[in-house]
């Protein structure tokens, strides 16, 4: 019934605004690409009636394989899920653990963003501490691996979880150096701190967006916590037939990287969908650079190839009119 | 080097220690300038000890340029950073007088460790010393058989090295770091014992947790000196010398072996100026003679121990007549010139201009100018450049035959490319003493210093040998590196410092 009607992207897209974001616990087929942008109450008239701050962000930042659920109703499945990243949260400061692809990407993203922020608050990038002074929050921040460098660069930084555990690792490691245990770590959701009425000068959610329930509304939270003209950061994975056997096939099943099922290649965003979410965010997207990965050196490497792994720099637009 | 690894070593007689106590309570100073604000409570305080981000000990010439480096870097010119080396003329106004000969200690730098002196800034008070540029190198055999002819404008530079005496590089570094805002302390003492503990968390320590806490909970490496003193730092650089005591503290173990020769160096004077650079191999081991500037040149002979004691104790005017021989006709006669073969011409490519230079024989020594030291050889190389919060750079971490004139340039190099790592670690927001940012400065630095330690043992263990159908091989060498241009324009890039890797640069 669902999928009897042909609409085009932009038709869902608007369409989805306006709906109750709840998703259904089950995982949806994969077979539907559109299910996912624009989950929509229809078949699920229960979920209806849950207001959209109980929607669930996954902001699991390992490439964990958490399908769209609900907070207030999670099942034995969902347990399963919580336990299995649990197991693995301890391995997130291990280099060579199961976050290795993590760490390995981890001095390419910072380069990145370091030169973007650094141009965006007009900051001198030969400054050690360019950041002070800046609020930064990094919404599935995981064990905190792209927090505490940036509260090494100056930034005053808050890192929030929907995973517990990863907070309480993220806390522990950051404890040990006196210049990250300033960070502030909370087990909480973009959604509540919205709510809570907290704003940023820079929004960080890498790779968070393919295991969220509803791009749309979490891109919505991401712009309500950017400060008029701040900077939002976002960095996914691509749905391309490149990034399917890259980052599935190859990450999961042949090179055992990642654990299966990590990603659903469904969930996977286009450059252009980041786009669209985030303009109809407020956010203008300025810049987007891709990350490779080269087998021989085993480094990665920043490059306009967005084709597998990509990350969106945008500035929010100012309540002025358009900038 | 059967040095068994020991944490704490027997400390000094007690006269030398109160007088080292003295020593540093006048000597030891904060060197700022305006733009630090440092102040001198936090050195004397009673519980904890000072506390640095990195800790050089050795301010050798490579320990003095990795903190110039450092200095001239806008990302890691905020960093506090600790010298350590009990030399009392550190940190003193260095006045070199002019009207001395030459220190037989004197090294030669290539064209790149000359730009990067440039790039600390120490190049100009080189220039204001003594210093000779050289821009034609000589090498023969005592076969006679071939020679070979280096000229810098086959590469389409003006030079191809400087030789410049130990001290000057050393004092000059010194002066750029002092001029600069890194914000520095000297400790004139030796390193006694180093100390480490695993990092844990530093929950319910407090705002600002002390220095001691932080050492406890593995942030910070604690250095215990011969005086007495504690220094606490985040990193600590192994820059002292092929004995390197931070190498033996930290377990790092090394390889190597003692070539059976030792090495006179003495300076020299000539009646004329010399703008070449001569080496000639004989059967013991070579004889270098390299320009120092006002018609003095440096001498470094290399030949097995017992000759090496003769030569040192023999008068002066045997030893002059010794060298004139071993530079000229003694032990074999001259290679012939032979006219470049046109008909080869094809098989040799564009025929650089040293091709078609004759044989010279170098400038007779007329006087011995200061006295001559000895000093054995070896070859020597750490397992590791890094561990737990420790680096290691220059001797410390490879020693090599001086037959090239590598062993200094290396250190530069490895100085270069530590400083590099931090900044860009520094860039990156990670803390200093992680041990990825140092193995990067390791993967960058042990593949060059091996290849060179390999291309430099191989020359030495081809040169050593006295053996007919050899000799012929070494002459075809010679003449190899003679004719072929594209093969001589390959060896002096490598020796210059432009390509870190022999082959595949």
């Amino acid at each position: 019934m669902l999928f009897s009607k042909p609409m085009n992207q932009l038709q869902r897209l608007l369409l989805s605004a306006r709906r109750v974001s709840s998703s259904p616990i089950t995982p949806p087929p994969s077979c539907l690409l559109h299910k996912r942008l624009f989950s929509t109450s229809d078949t699920d008239a229960s979920a209806a009636s849950l207001p959209s701050s109980h929607q669930t962000v996954q902001t699991l930042e390992s490439k964990a394989s958490n399908k769209s659920r609900n907070t207030s109703s999670t099942t034995s499945l969902n347990q399963d899920e919580l336990a299995k990243f649990s197991a693995i949260a301890d391995t997130w400061w291990h280099s060579e653990g199961p976050f290795k692809p993590l760490h390995l990407m981890n001095p390419t993203r910072l380069a990145f963003i370091r030169s973007t922020l650094c141009r965006h608050f007009s900051k001198d990038p030969s400054s050690a501490r360019p950041f002070e002074g800046l609020r930064f929050i990094d919404v599935g921040c995981g064990g905190g691996l792209l927090s505490e460098p940036l509260a090494r660069m100056g930034a005053t930084v808050t890192g929030v979880d929907a995973v517990d555990k990863n907070v309480k690792i993220a806390r522990l490691h950051a404890d040990m150096d006196p210049v990250t245990s300033t960070i502030e770590y909370q087990c909480t959701t973009a959604e509540k701190l919205v709510d809570e009425g907290r704003t940023f000068d820079a929004v960080l959610a890498l790779e968070v967006i393919e295991h969220v329930a509803n791009p749309a509304e979490f891109c919505k939270s991401l712009s309500a916590l950017t400060i008029p003209n701040g900077a939002t950061l976002l960095s996914t994975i691509n749905r391309s037939m490149r990034a399917y056997a890259s980052a599935i096939v190859a990450a999961e099943y042949i090179l055992r990287w990642l654990p299966k099922g990590t990603h659903q290649w469904s969930s996977f965003l286009t450059p252009e969908e980041v786009t669209m979410l985030l303009q109809r965010a407020s956010i203008d997207v300025k810049e987007m650079a891709g990350f490779v990965f080269n087998p021989i050196t085993g480094r990665w490497l920043l490059s306009d190839d967005i084709s597998v792994n990509f990350i969106a720099y945008g500035t929010k637009r100012s309540d002025l009119g358009d900038i | 080097m059967n040095r068994v690894l020991v944490r704490k070593l027997s400390s000094n007689v007690c006269e030398t220690k109160i007088l080292r106590r003295t020593c540093s309570t006048d000597v030891t100073h904060k060197v700022s300038t305006s733009g630090s604000n440092e102040s001198f409570a936090k050195k004397n305080s009673t519980d904890d000890g000072p506390q640095h981000d990195i800790a050089i000990v050795g301010g050798g010439m490579v320990g003095i340029a990795l903190a110039a480096s450092l200095a001239s870097k806008p990302l890691t010119k905020h960093l506090n950073v600790a010298i350590i080396d009990n030399n009392p003329l550190l940190g003193r106004k260095n006045i070199i007088e002019k009207g001395n000969p030459p220190d037989p200690r004197v090294s030669t730098v290539t064209p790149a460790t000359i730009s990067f002196l440039k790039d600390t800034g120490a190049w100009k008070y080189i220039e204001e010393q003594r210093h000779a540029y050289f821009d034609k190198m000589q090498v023969w055999d005592y076969s006679g058989l071939g020679y070979t002819r280096y000229n810098a404008n086959d590469v389409h530079q003006d030079v191809l090295g400087c030789v410049v005496e130990n001290k000057v590089l050393q004092s000059s570094q010194l002066s750029c770091v002092q001029e600069s805002d890194l914000q520095k302390t000297i400790y004139p003492a030796r390193l006694n014992a180093m100390d480490m503990l695993p990092s844990s968390s530093l929950t319910g320590l407090g705002e600002v947790p002390s220095t001691t806490d932080l050492f406890m909970r593995g942030r910070l490496a604690k250095l215990e000196l011969s005086d007495g003193n504690s220094v606490y730092a985040k990193l600590v650089v192994g820059a002292d010398g092929s004995k390197s005591q931070v190498r033996e503290l930290a377990g790092i173990k090394t390889t190597g072996w003692n070539y059976s020769q030792n090495a006179i160096i003495c300076t020299v004077e000539h009646t004329v100026e010399n703008y070449t650079a001569w080496q000639r191999f004989l059967p013991n081991g070579p004889i270098a003679l390299l320009p120092i500037g006002d018609k003095f040149s440096n001498i470094v002979w290399t030949m097995d121990p017992k000759e090496a004691s003769d030569r040192k104790s023999m008068n002066e005017a045997d030893f002059i007549k010794a060298v004139n021989d071993a530079l000229d006709s003694g032990y074999g006669p001259h290679p012939e010139t032979t006219s470049s073969r046109d008909s080869l011409s094809w098989l040799t490519g564009n025929v650089t201009i040293s091709t078609k230079e004759r044989f010279k024989t170098p400038p007779k020594v007329v006087r011995l100018s200061s006295e001559r030291m000895m000093f054995p050889l070896s070859l020597r190389h750490a397992k590791d450049y890094v561990s737990k919060r420790v680096a290691l750079v220059g001797d410390s971490a490879h020693t090599v035959h001086p037959l090239a004139g590598q062993g200094v340039n290396l250190g530069f190099a490895d100085a270069c490319a530590l400083s590099k790592a931090i900044a860009e670690g520094i860039a990156l927001g990670t803390d200093i003493g992680e041990a990825n940012l140092l193995k990067r400065y390791e993967a960058e630095r042990k593949p060059a210093n091996m290849a060179m330690m390999a291309v430099l043992d191989g020359i030495q263990k081809m040169y050593s040998v006295d053996f007919g159908p050899l000799n012929a091989l070494r002459a075809a060498a010679f003449h190899g590196a003679h004719y072929i241009s594209p093969l001589k324009k390959r060896i002096i890039s490598y020796a210059s410092g432009e390509q870190a890797l022999p082959l595949f640069s």
